[in-house]
């Protein structure tokens, strides 16, 4: 039981007893009027016993407060069986006297009514059972039985407004459920006498989808949420989806949290994202969305940390094999309790549905990363769909989960009317799409926006390796990127040409070598000749100098021999 | 649906439920001794079960309303609630064939 200060009259303070029912416990402010009864009111199959059962074995298992439950309808057993359902073991709960059923039988066709009559009886059964369990909580599931079982309705009317006030003197914390009415909230306007709290159960079908409402009509002394909030029940229970919780007002974080893949993180201008970011991985079919989500599911988990990963489209056991085929063990993960999956069609429920299961699973595992894959599986009104999503976006700020969430893309320009629509809500943005050139299709990813930092505007190839993702060195040649083969030829054309141009320098070296030695003996003969021509000379001046003495000589020979007769 | 003789189906087990000593129990007690010993005779069993006193056995036999007569046996069991002021309804409630007045008819 808790105190909760009412914010309309903080003076008074008003007792409440906490259901334990996720979600209702917050939009009620504590729970339900403690000592008083509330009205449980809904159409068949809505919930009402189910939901008046948890708020028994809820005060027994966990607030330690006994309870009876008065059923009208079903059998002890058949209750008992039917509760099992969502995991509460209610024998137990019987044979420990924490918890005691009464089945009070009114079958109109034994009934023969002779004179006056009073409920006295009834009220003497339900004390009784109340006293000897000590309990703090009673259901009356559903008291409008007794309408169909006796007749005289002033009696009724009469000895039900006095159970109620008995009830209130006995101190109980009471939900009495009934059958909703036309025009009204029950059949046979209870809400007349049970009006401290009102609650109104609602089952709802559209296209085939039917998703579990619930409103808090009237709260008296208490401010309360007013909207209709999903909720749902399975095999854990109850839970309600208070959605109004969720704003804007969520801590921001400025811690990174890699994304698993090294070259990504640097695309990153902080090197990942950021904790409690939401993350928007877009693109077509086999761009590798899943691989991308699982690489960071992977990362999340060995630095252990725990991953919740919501699968639409694929079986948990077929992720994990397929995962492994890229290297990537989650199986390690889910084993050592790091990694969850919650796989379900989208079509088994509707998104009010699929949200308040995501946002009770959340609740429960408290992991630091969320994955959805994929978004686009979410079928539904456009509106509704960015409505829930927005949501889910909410709730994961508001824990400072860092949620991925894939998005598969079916048109040309890879950006669909949900990525548009959702893209607002996204903090980063990856896109990854594939391009067809020279017959043979390249995956490439951009991070199309990315709040808070800066981040790289590279287009990059990857590949889905046996070994992960890989990103690979962009190749910016004349006509944008090139990718794939292209890239390869590209390369290798560009290594021919290297080699070529190294080959034919050489060659010149080798031919102007060759060039300056041929000159050089070319020099070299010439100086030969040179050389040789000029001894010749040198030796025939000689000669003439010898000879021209020689005949100096021989005319002064002569001239004597003619001598003197000249 | 017959009109079987009480000779037929063995002594009448009966049981009164009342609150105490009020003047409805009260009321109720005589209305039920009275049509006992002038239809029953020496046939019925009557036990008056105040349930203030034993709360458990309302709940053994289904009860609700105070005054509420049960008739266990003979089959099928039966419960008149009220004061039993109405002869004519606790007879039809006992599958008893009114003494007084027109015989009932048989349908």
């Amino acid at each position: 039981m808790t105190i909760v200060n009412a914010p309309d009259s903080p003076s008074r303070a008003l007792l409440k007893s906490l259901t334990g029912i996720n979600g209702l416990d917050d939009l009620t402010l504590g729970g339900l009027p403690s000592g008083r009864p509330s009205l449980l009111c809904g159409a068949a199959g809505c919930g009402k016993t189910l939901f008046a059962m948890t708020f028994l074995v809820n005060g027994a298992t966990r607030f330690n407060e006994n309870g009876v439950f008065v059923s009208f309808e079903e059998r002890s057993d058949d209750l008992i069986e039917n509760v099992a359902s969502l995991g509460y073991d209610v024998a137990k709960l019987i044979a420990e006297d924490r918890l005691a059923i009464d089945y009070v039988r009114i079958e109109p066709a034994e009934i023969e009514v002779s004179g006056e009559y009073d409920l006295e009886a009834l009220f003497v059964r339900l004390g009784y059972a109340i006293d000897k369990i000590g309990a703090k909580r009673v259901v009356l599931d559903t008291i409008e039985a007794l309408f169909s079982g006796l007749t005289d309705q002033g009696v009724l009317r009469a000895e039900l407004r006095r159970l109620f006030t008995w009830l209130k003197d006995k101190g109980v914390t009471a939900i009495i459920t009934a059958e909703r009415g036309e025009g009204q909230l029950t059949r046979y306007g209870i809400e007349e006498y049970v009006s401290d709290c009102v609650i109104l159960l609602d089952n709802r079908v559209l296209d085939q989808v039917t998703t579990r409402r619930l409103r808090v009509v009237k709260y008296r002394g208490s401010s309360h949420g007013t909207d209709e909030y999903p909720f749902l029940i399975d095999g854990r229970g109850i839970s309600v989806m208070p959605i109004t919780s969720a704003g804007l007002d969520h801590k921001t974080s400025s811690e990174v949290v890699p994304t698993g893949i090294a070259d990504l993180d640097t695309m990153f201008g902080i090197g990942g994202f950021f904790r409690g970011s939401s993350i928007l991985i877009s693109g077509l079919a086999g761009t590798g969305k899943s691989t991308f989500s699982a690489t960071f599911a992977n990362a999340v988990c060995s630095r252990g940390e725990r991953c919740l990963y919501f699968a639409f489209e694929e079986s948990p056991a077929q992720i994990i094999r397929n995962m492994r085929s890229a290297g990537i063990d989650l199986q390690r993960h889910v084993d050592a309790g790091l990694l969850c999956f919650e796989a379900a069609r989208p079509s088994l429920f509707g998104l009010e549905m699929h949200l308040a299961r995501m946002n009770r699973d959340i609740e429960e595992f408290e992991p630091s990363a969320v994955i959805i894959d994929p978004i686009s599986a979410l079928r539904g009104v456009q509106s509704e769909i960015h409505a829930t999503l927005l949501r889910l976006v909410d709730i994961c700020k508001g824990r400072g989960i860092t949620a991925v969430l894939t998005s598969l893309s079916l048109a040309a320009d890879h950006v669909t009317e949900a990525d548009r629509s959702v893209s607002s809500l996204m903090d980063s943005w990856i896109s990854l799409s594939d391009v067809e050139s020279n017959g043979e299709r390249n995956r490439v990813l951009y991070v199309l926006k990315s709040r808070g930092m800066k981040h790289s505007n590279q287009i990059r190839e990857y590949l889905l390796t046996d070994d992960g993702i890989r990103l690979i060195e962009p190749y910016i040649g004349q006509n944008g990127v090139l990718t794939g083969a292209a890239r390869l030829a590209q390369e290798v054309s560009e290594r021919a040409e290297e080699l070529e141009r190294r080959q034919s320098h050489d060659q010149r070296r080798r031919a102007r070598d060759r060039k300056r030695k041929a000159v050089e003996r070319q020099i070299a003969e010439l100086k030969a000749s040179l050389d040789a021509d000029e001894e010749e000379l040198d030796l025939r001046f000689t000669q003439d100098d010898e000879r021209e003495g020689h005949i100096q000589s021989n005319r002064t020979a002569m001239a004597a021999k003619r001598g003197a007769s000249q | 649906m017959t009109w079987p003789a009480p000779s037929e189906t063995g002594r009448y087990v009966l049981r009164l439920f009342v609150t105490g000593t009020t003047s409805r129990s009260q009321r109720a007690i005589a209305n039920m001794r009275k049509i006992c010993e002038q239809e029953l005779a020496g046939q019925y069993d009557l036990e008056i079960i105040d349930v203030y006193e034993k709360p458990e056995a309302t709940r053994e036999l289904q009860v609700v309303a105070t005054p509420t007569l049960v008739k266990v046996l003979p089959e099928p069991l039966r419960r008149i609630i009220g004061d039993l002021s109405d002869r004519e309804k606790v007879l039809t409630g006992l599958n008893l064939t009114p003494v007084t007045g027109e015989p009932r008819q048989i349908s």
